[in-house]
């Protein structure tokens, strides 16, 4: 089953890289992963999509926790939660396929941000299955390029999704 | 006060209460390394290689419980770590490990000497750092011990570049450590701990399952109360040896692919595994399918990451082994009757009889080649009193050594079991010696182990530790020559060792002593001439080269599935060829003293 992962990380260098070690040197599959700061500067946040049995996306939370510079992992899956992405695409578009491309791009609420006289490029923002059927919508003309940024998800308000907390700070060695 | 990097180093390094740093020089740390010049504490030990430098740190940490503490310079003198490293952490050693780095305006360069430390250690370190800034080292510093030594123990690498080192500012040594993102877990759920308790009592026919995460929790007396309340059988993992007496009643001695065939037995017909520290590792579980087909688990460990990963548990508690078991002794005070005896008696009646079945026996011809499990049989009778600190290599030998050198305390079996790294045994035990100079320091090594690391025979001549170095001379590298015999046609593709060093000779040449025993009558000889020397000894033990070790589980096999000896087709072709082909140096007459 998929699941979207939220994992808050220290904002430092080599993080990126422990993270996606720790995926490639356990042989987790992972799908996308996205990362951005946060409104405290000195965090980040990362959304990962991934997919595996029960046992395994258990090891894989447990396994992102025991990193050191993560804070806190959110299995988003267990609750409510909104997931989008953000699909670039450059399409041909000559004589009549540019009024078939404008009318795609209306219907998915999507926007032209460059045109040449034999292209467009239009910018798509939803889940997975309105990204997935503008590109459909979108091939027969011909694409020639297209970028996605992998999904980013939050959870709703309402309905808390299950945080799988670091341990609680209860028995802390006292340091000598 | 202002101070320079390397300074700052080195009194950070005073307050942790380093003794003792494991090291070799070069470029980049020679501020460091002057610093060190003068300074008696904490003192230097040079090794020959930064590979000898680790498995000393490791084998300080593992019998001292401290952390082990080694410097190295950058590029070869960092990738000469990498195996210590991941030695470490699979074994879940303390250690902090110092490499120098390039200046930080060359980093990226390929500057000489430069190599990507922290990336190259990542997933072998728990953590590591690169120190940019001199005003960040000390806090670094106390951060890296502080995560070697807390949770589930394992080795820190921080790189510090040549200008760090240089460097000036003021120092502050941090006193505590607050880390967000890392908060272990020592105390258990209480509730999974009461449940674990009922679970106990109900259960006719238990087992503990001990690892080596029991040693680091130093829960050594709470294991024992646990199990004399309890009457339950312990088993122990080659990492957990020592932590529960060998000789107690309660121990079936080491499980897994060469444990004892009671251990084996009782856990796969068990109904309730306690595991401790411990990891279902594949070389305990073999087969996961059909391992204790009957049993319901309670795990105790500090990460839970350990939790759940191999088999289902039913009663998971993430903790520290000690914290736990002092809860669940509590529990348990209370609530054992004496019945507990009556209760398992069937059981133990049970295992009594698999004891009975198989123990773990050899024979010794007087006219025959040294058995190797005899001379590791003497070794143990004759040294026991002395409560002597076992270090071995990897092989065969150290089987052997872990089925009949019966350790009665903790901390004193160093061995290298997740990664299984030859070359291990000498330099670990050169640096238990350095913790303990007054106790007897053994080393059980393969003669294909021993020569990865011999150069460190002039450390320990040089800081006079007077290790007693038992090389089980059998001219192969036999673990791999069984693993031939048994499933590749006893074809022995590179395994028979060729030509070998006189070790005697060896010895000599580096100003220790050799010894050599080449029949039964000249073990004991060797070994109490040996114990009167107040020098490094390298004993050579010409032992049966054909000797295989059992039993043995077949990888992936299930528990209850033993070769318990040779099949047909090896004993005959032991009888064909009595006095089988001798690797290494001929048949030397008697006892030889360099
Ligand atoms: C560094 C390293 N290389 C290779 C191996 C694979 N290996 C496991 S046991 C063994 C043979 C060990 O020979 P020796 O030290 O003579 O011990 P023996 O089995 O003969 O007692 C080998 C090559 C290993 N464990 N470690
Ligand atoms: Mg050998």
């Amino acid at each position: 089953m998929e699941h979207i992962i939220s994992v808050m990380v220290e904002n430092k260098f080599g993080v990126l890289s422990r993270v996606a070690g720790l995926f490639s040197g356990r042989g987790f599959n992972i799908e996308s992963l996205s990362v951005g700061p946060s409104m405290d500067p000195t965090v980040s946040m990362m959304t990962l999509v991934t997919r595996g049995d029960d046992r395994i996306v258990e090891q894989i939370i447990k396994q992102l926790n025991k990193l050191i510079d993560v804070i806190k992992v959110v299995d988003l899956t267990e609750g409510a939660f909104v997931a989008r992405e953000t699909v670039l695409i450059k399409i041909n578009a000559k004589g009549e396929d540019r009024a078939e491309a404008l009318r795609i791009t209306d219907i998915f609420r999507a926007r032209v941000i460059d045109s040449t006289p034999a292209t467009y490029t239009i910018e798509v923002t939803g889940d997975t299955n309105k990204i997935d059927a503008i590109i459909n919508l979108l091939r027969p003309l011909g694409i020639k390029d297209l970028i996605r940024t992998g999904r980013i998800a939050i959870a709703r308000e309402e309905i808390k999704a299950a945080v799988q907390e670091k341990s609680p700070d209860k028995k802390r060695l006292e340091l000598k | 006060m202002k101070m320079n990097g390397a300074q700052i180093f080195v009194e950070s390094l005073k307050k942790e209460g380093v003794k003792v740093i494991f090291g070799l020089p070069g470029g980049v740390v020679l501020k460091i390394f002057d610093v060190l010049y003068d300074y008696k504490d904490p003192a230097l030990v040079l090794t020959r290689h930064e590979q000898g430098a680790m498995h000393m740190a490791e084998g300080y940490a593992k019998a001292t419980g401290k952390p082990g503490v080694v410097l190295v310079t950058s590029g070869p003198g960092m990738t000469n770590t990498v195996t210590g490293l991941a030695d470490a952490y699979m074994d879940s050693v303390p250690l902090v490990v110092f490499t120098g780095q390039v200046s930080t305006n060359l980093i990226g360069n390929d500057a000489f000497q430069e190599a990507d430390n922290v990336g190259i250690s990542r997933p072998c370190t728990k953590y590591n750092y690169l120190v940019k800034d001199v005003n960040d080292l000390a806090q670094t510093i106390k951060e890296a011990f502080y995560i070697a030594t807390t949770g589930r123990p394992g080795p820190v690498l921080v790189d510090i570049p040549k200008d760090v080192s240089m460097n000036q500012t003021e120092f502050n040594y941090p006193e505590k450590v607050y880390i967000r993102g890392y908060n272990p877990t020592y105390e258990g759920h209480k509730w999974q701990i009461k449940q674990a308790a009922d679970a106990i009592l109900k259960a006719r026919r238990p087992i503990i399952y001990v690892g080596g995460g029991t040693v680091f929790s130093n829960a050594f007396e709470e294991l024992r109360e646990f199990a004399d309340l309890t009457q339950i059988p312990v088993d122990m993992t080659l990492m957990a040896l020592g932590s529960f007496p060998a000789t107690h009643p309660l121990s079936l001695g080491m499980l897994g692919m060469h444990g004892s065939y009671a251990s084996n037995m009782t856990i796969h017909h068990s109904d309730l595994i306690v595991a401790m520290g411990s990891r279902f590792d594949d070389r305990v579980t073999g087969k996961v399918s059909e391992f204790a087909p009957h049993a319901k688990i309670i795990h105790i460990d500090i990460d839970p990451t350990s939790i759940q990963k191999i088999m289902d548990v039913h009663i998971p508690i993430v903790g520290d082994v000690k914290c736990v078991l002092r809860e669940l002794n509590q529990h348990l005070r209370t609530s054992v009757n004496g019945q507990r005896k009556e209760e398992l008696k069937p059981w133990w009646n049970q295992i009594g009889e698999w004891q009975r079945k198989h123990p773990l026996t050899y024979t010794q011809e007087k006219n025959q080649k040294i058995k190797p499990q005899y001379m590791i049989d003497r070794l143990y009778q004759l040294t026991k009193d002395q409560n002597p600190i076992v270090a071995t290599d990897v092989g065969q030998h150290q089987m052997w050594a872990a089925q009949h050198f019966k350790l009665d305390h903790p901390r004193t079996w160093l061995t290298s079991g997740g990664l299984g790294t030859m070359g291990f045994g000498f330099p670990a035990a050169l640096g238990a010696q350095r913790a303990f100079p007054g106790r007897l320091v053994l080393g059980i090594v393969g003669d294909g182990s021993f020569q990865m690391n011999l150069q460190e025979l002039a450390t320990a001549m040089d800081h006079h530790l007077p290790v007693k170095i038992a090389i089980v001379n059998n001219g192969y590298h036999g673990m791999v020559r069984q693993w031939q015999d048994l499933f590749y046609n006893s074809r022995y593709s590179a395994s028979c060792l060729g030509n070998c060093p006189d070790y005697v000779k060896l010895a000599d040449a580096y100003g220790a002593i050799g010894l050599r025993a080449t029949k039964p009558e000249e073990v004991d000889v060797v070994i109490k001439e040996s114990l009167k020397i107040d020098k490094p000894v390298l004993i050579d033990f010409q032992v049966d080269p054909m000797e295989n070790c059992y039993p043995m589980i077949p990888a992936g096999g299930a528990n209850n599935e033993m070769i318990l000896e040779n099949p047909p087709e090896l004993q005959n072709k032991e009888k064909e060829k009595t006095g089988a082909k001798k690797a290494g140096n001929g048949e030397k007459e008697g006892v030889l003293t360099a």
